[in-house]
């Protein structure tokens, strides 16, 4: 049972729903919401828009309360843990960084360890290691500001500020869904190659079937508030499930492409 | 361009004074509205409900006329009074909207992303606000002061109306004068610090603005623009300090008020010297609109003013009219010791009363004498009159319906001092004056007797609060001199010099002492 954390359990819903507060009434967001995130794991929500993957991550960190059932970080409710400690030992990455924008990369990178209280020398340090780690050597850009990053550069700095204060957890919202296909592919490669060398339990939420597969070690396929199915990537290709296999379907080039590349001379005349 | 020059030479000094007070005036109401502004509008964006009411009812004090603010904070202990303090308050009031709608809009205006990671994050809300949200507002906050303080560099001027001084001394001086040397002595300057205040504000914002789009910007640059910023705050607060123990410091013996008129001043001079003359020190607070001296006189902010019977009858104590001079005096007597505990003096030796006035050449032409001579051609004639007499009880309502006259159209309603020039100019054919205005015969008009006696009597009186007469033996003295010491005919002399010959109150009044 969820609600049993063990060892092996870094975060756990147990028949989890929210409803949001609206006009009047409230709307059911999330509903029978059960699921147990493993130590050391990747582990990707899949779905579409609206689906509630969002809403899931910010319970995690305690941005929302959940209405019903309970959701346990390290065994503990997130209603019992102090929100700033929880959150600071939660790395968080969002969709165009949330960099800010008066802050030099170097401040940026430094935000957690600062608000920590962590000495000079041992922040500066560490800025300088984590830009290093995510590919941006600090001596070029240490010192500038964010609207002088291209999208890319600026979610490098958004992952090196989420891991400044060396957090077991990171939350993660769609973190490359904004980058042209080929900075992302690049991104994704490098995060999974950052991944085996820190040992981090990550939650990442995508619409982006292929994202998924490549990055998680689970996938979560959600839809309108419910998790469907949790598998590995290659139990979720062989799953019988009508989504899953919608999914599935769009990894497939159109025919007459695929056509296209196995018939050199087809690819010829289209030239 | 000489006369400019001509004026600069010989007023240099007050123009330098009362660029000194406006610059005052403007300094402290922005520094107090954007300590007050600021701490609102931060609190708003956190009572989201709020938001709505507290906005509103900041834009609806910035809808109320200046000067009937004024008239509101004059009887209120220590906000009101006359002078600086009420000015002040009624910029603060002014300069609140902007400032506080600004800081609202800048820090809703972060954007959502950057303050969603700041939560995420594990930032407190007071870190948030501080770290995050101030400094990437503070552009348009600043935008806002930059509003609140061009709003106060041109409400200001009205402050003059109720004593605080500034540019707007020389603006209502100019229009009561009839000279625009004068007017444009105090709006150009006005104008010009309108225009300062702008352009310094202006790049302290680029300058800002640079602050969060440019890189490398050094930590020596970021530190001194704090200091600048504290420091001003700390001169903000020794001026509001220094100058709150300026005013408390300062009492004179007797405060002297006058309206904003030419007549009421050179009365004020008058007895201001006079008084000087026994010893006793005065501070003169001159040139209020409207009631407000009355207003100031009953609230103890000032000690005596100049008034007439007539218009403390009806308008002060809203008394019916009547047309015995002899009745009406000991009327307002009574009722002003009852009511008030001021004394009123005997009659100054003049009446001030509304005059009918037409161009002498149509007078000449059509051979008018009275009011009623003229009712016949009113038909085809187009009159101004002053906010005071289209307003008052004894004003335009009842004389028209006394003497059964109609216009051509509604009749105008403009500042008196407006009123002669538009007669003179052919813009209107007839005006209510005052009777001993001496622009009458600069401009060659012609007064109508009023032959139905519909005006009551408006003898000149003092106005004195009794607490003051028993303080000062020779300030009661004073008060019986000066019984019957004026003629119509002086007065007219008087008045005459100041607004056609544009010499000083203070200069003529010490003359015709001599002369006496």
């Amino acid at each position: 049972m969820a609600a049993h954390a063990n060892e092996e359990t870094m975060v756990s819903f147990s028949g989890v729903g929210y409803r949001a507060p609206g006009a009047g009434e409230t709307r059911a967001i999330l509903s029978d919401f059960n699921l147990d995130v493993r130590r050391g794991e990747t582990l990707v929500l899949l779905g579409e828009s609206g689906c509630g993957k969002t809403t899931t991550l910010r319970l995690v960190n305690r941005m929302l309360v959940p209405t019903s059932g309970q959701v346990l970080v390290d065994g503990r409710d997130t209603r019992a843990w102090d929100k700033t400690a929880l959150r600071r030992r939660t790395g968080y990455v969002i969709q165009e960084a949330g960099l800010f924008p008066h802050f030099t990369v170097e401040r940026n990178v430094a935000l957690v360890p600062a608000l920590e209280g962590w000495e000079a020398g041992r922040v500066r340090a560490r800025v300088a290691e984590l830009l290093e780690l995510v590919g941006l050597p600090p001596r070029e850009f240490a010192r500038r500001y964010p609207q002088e990053l291209s999208g890319g550069q600026r979610q490098r700095v958004g992952v090196a500020r989420a891991l400044a204060a060396d957090p077991p957890l990171l939350l993660m919202d769609e973190p490359f869904g904004a980058l042209d296909p080929l900075t992302r592919a690049a991104l994704q490669r490098e995060f999974a190659s950052l991944r085996e060398r820190l040992s981090k339990t990550v939650i990442f939420v995508t619409h982006d079937v292929r994202e998924a597969l490549l990055l998680g070690t689970r996938v979560g396929l959600m839809h309108k508030g419910r998790l469907l199915l949790v598998e590995t990537p290659e139990a979720f290709l062989r799953s019988d499930e009508p989504l899953a296999r919608d999914y599935r379907e769009t990894l497939r080039l159109p025919s007459h492409i695929a056509q296209a590349t196995r018939d050199p001379s087809a690819t010829e005349e289209a030239r | 361009m000489n006369t400019a020059l001509r004026f600069l030479s010989t007023h240099w000094r007050e123009l330098l004074q009362l660029t000194a007070e406006h610059v005052m005036l403007v300094a402290v109401s922005v520094a107090v509205a954007v300590a007050i502004g600021l701490p609102v509008g931060l609190w708003l964006t956190r009572r989201a409900a709020l938001k709505r009411p507290v906005l509103a009812v900041a834009g609806i004090l910035q809808t109320v006329p200046s000067l009937a603010l004024f008239g509101f904070l004059i009887p209120l202990p220590f906000v009101g009074g006359i002078g600086a303090r009420s000015a002040i308050v009624a910029l603060v009031l002014y300069a609140l909207l902007p400032v506080v709608r600004n800081t609202v809009t800048g820090v809703e205006g972060v954007d959502r992303n950057v303050r969603e990671a700041a939560e995420a994050l594990g930032m407190t809300d007071r870190q948030i606000l501080r770290q995050v949200e101030l400094p990437l507002a503070a552009p348009v906050i600043l935008a806002g002061v930059r509003v609140a303080a061009i709003i106060s560099v041109g409400v200001a001027t009205i402050a003059a109306a109720i004593g605080a001084g500034g540019l707007g001394t020389y603006i209502f001086r100019g229009l009561r004068q009839n000279d625009n040397a004068l007017t444009l002595a105090g709006a150009v300057p006005a104008a010009l610090l309108a225009l300062a205040v702008d352009w310094a504000i202006g790049l302290l914002e680029t300058r800002l603005d640079a602050r969060s789009r440019r890189s490398r910007e050094s930590n020596a640059r970021r530190t001194a623009f704090r200091r600048v910023a504290w420091a001003s705050l700390a001169l903000g607060l020794v001026l509001v300090v220094a100058f709150g123990l300026w005013r408390g410091a300062r009492r004179a013996d007797v405060v002297v008020c006058s309206k904003d008129f030419t007549e009421q001043v050179i009365l004020g001079e008058l007895l201001a010297q006079t008084l000087e003359a026994r010893g006793l020190s005065v501070e003169r607070r001159f040139e209020l609109g409207g009631n407000l001296c009355h207003d100031a006189l009953v609230a103890g902010e000032v000690d005596v003013y100049p008034e007439y019977t007539g218009t403390s009858l009806m308008a002060i104590l809203k008394r019916p009219p009547s047309s015995d001079a002899r009745a009406v005096y000991e009327q307002v007597k009574r009722d002003y010791a009852e009511r008030f505990d001021v004394e009123v003096s005997p009659p100054l030796g003049f009446e001030n009363t509304f005059a009918i006035l037409v161009r002498g050449e149509d007078a000449r032409r059509l051979n008018l004498r009275t009011v009623s001579d003229a009712v016949p051609y009113a038909r085809a004639w187009r009159a101004g009159f002053g906010q005071d007499f289209k307003s008052r009880p004894d004003g335009y309502a009842g004389f028209a319906r006394a003497y059964g006259l109609n216009f051509d159209s509604e009749p105008r309603e403009m500042d008196l001092s407006l009123t002669y020039r538009a007669l003179a100019e052919r813009q209107v054919d007839l005006i209510a004056g005052n009777s001993t205005d001496g622009l009458i015969s600069a401009l060659d008009l012609t007064q109508l007797a009023d032959d139905r006696r519909y005006f009551p009597p408006y003898e000149a009186v003092l106005l004195f609060r009794r607490d003051t007469l028993a303080r000062h033996r020779a300030a009661r003295e004073v008060f019986e001199s000066l019984s019957g010491a004026i003629t119509t005919e002086e007065m007219r002399r008087l008045n005459y010099e100041v607004d056609k010959n544009g010499r000083a109150p203070a200069d003529v009044v010490r003359e015709w002492r001599q002369q006496k």
